[in-house]
């Protein structure tokens, strides 16, 4: 069991038939996550492919991470919270200049993390690509319009994840404070493998 | 195929077949037509900076930025610049990316450039796409629009496969036409470059990577 801190980033080998389980700690806390093949990292986690796979935009219990060769990687096994994101992507330093302004570049962001963690497996900037935000909630109106908003998970919510084949995944503790998606007070999480 | 009618001193004149594709380096100023001449082509496209082809097309960033899954008039860099202005009627499918067909396609269009797995992220397809109901389910909306315009705003290789959409039951497509000529990129006195903050930071940033790097 490991609690990551409040902006930190996590990875880990974990293999076939192992689970993860993400824990929100103190709530309305987004947890960026990326998964990858552990056997040939180019196969990775698709949110597209998910999506069209199982006809829904939202992660929730019985959902299948798929990879971009339409391989199972993870599957969603229980989910306390009741659904998740993954059109929204990881901030980041620049894209953070674009919906913020420039002055907050400086800003930690989750590509940071995943970079981080990344560069342990020998993973790189062409491997990030859109990525799952565990108890992240963003909604699409019927004219398109998608926004950040206020979480719908607290304290103690939790998913579990079974690994399918083995994988390393990669986690960023969302460090976001400039949209509701941590209540604007990034906190910790737990992690297990079991 | 016959090659499409193109304005003089085009530089890219061509139609693509049901499941083909095509590939092509496009200077800084560029703008490329996508036209849907029978109705039925699916364009999925992906961006990349031909200069540090790691810096890609961000669906996510685009979407998110520009507040809109179903469209914008900016298709950006996961380093916050523009890689193309659009004007499309029919908005674009940032959701649902492609079948395992368009991936192969992509896989060999990219290679034709140096580019394997790794450099293909998430991508966007003209003509075909879906909505998002209340509960998140999806629903396929079939056909719509006739033209597209993309302006490269980086110099930019475009790869482009004419493929069914994921969620068509049918899984046909009929025939994509492309054609591209030389003209500007978007400058600071065009309405596009103010025309939202975040698109206006977006430009500024594209601007300043190209001034320090000696290409503006």
């Amino acid at each position: 069991m490991t609690v990551v801190a409040a902006n930190a980033g996590w990875s880990a080998l974990i293999g076939a038939g192992q689970t993860l389980t993400i824990v929100d700690l103190e709530g309305n806390q987004a947890v960026d996550f990326l998964v990858y093949s552990a056997a040939d990292t180019a196969e990775r986690y698709s949110a597209q492919d998910t999506i069209t796979a199982q006809g829904n935009i939202f992660l929730t219990t019985g959902s299948v991470l798929m990879s971009n060769e339409r391989n199972p990687l993870m599957t969603v096994v229980e989910d306390t919270c009741g659904r998740h994101d993954t059109i929204g992507g990881a901030c980041s330093k620049e894209s953070n200049t674009l919906r913020y302004g420039h002055h907050t570049r400086p800003q930690h962001a989750c590509v940071e993390n995943f970079l981080a963690e990344g560069a342990k497996w020998g993973l790189g900037k062409r491997d990030l690509v859109s990525n799952v935000n565990w108890y992240m909630n963003v909604p699409v109106e019927q004219d398109g319009t998608l926004g950040i908003v206020d979480g719908i998970s607290s304290p103690g919510l939790k998913v579990v994840l079974r690994a399918e084949v083995d994988v390393i995944v990669l986690v960023s503790n969302c460090p976001q404070v400039n949209n509701p998606c941590n209540g604007f007070n990034p906190t910790p999480v737990r992690l297990e493998v079991a | 195929m016959e090659r499409p009618e193109a304005p003089e001193g085009a530089v890219w004149a061509e139609h693509v077949a049901p499941d083909g594709y095509t590939h092509r380096v496009l200077a800084r100023g560029t703008v490329f037509r996508l036209a849907n001449p029978e109705g039925g082509a699916c364009a999925h496209v992906l961006l990349h900076h031909v200069d540090q082809p790691w810096e890609r097309l961000n669906v996510a960033d685009t979407v998110k930025v520009q507040w809109n899954a179903y469209g914008g008039h900016l298709l950006l860099s996961d380093q916050g610049r523009v890689l193309a202005s659009v004007e499309s009627e029919s908005g674009y499918d940032a959701l649902c990316g492609t079948t395992p067909k368009g991936r192969d396609m992509f896989v060999r269009a990219a290679a034709k450039h140096g580019l394997g797995k790794r450099d293909l992220p998430p991508s966007l397809s003209f003509f075909q796409g879906a909505r998002v109901r209340p509960d998140g389910s999806l629903h396929f909306t079939g056909p719509a629009g006739d033209v597209v315009t993309l302006r490269a705003e980086l110099p930019l290789v475009v790869l482009i496969a004419n493929t069914a959409h994921p969620l068509d039951p049918d899984g046909a497509c009929t025939r994509l036409e492309v054609t591209a000529w030389r003209d500007q990129p978007t400058g600071p006195d065009d309405p596009l470059w103010t025309a939202t903050p975040e698109g206006r930071r977006a430009f500024e940033n594209t601007h300043e990577y190209l001034s320090a790097r000696g290409s503006a």
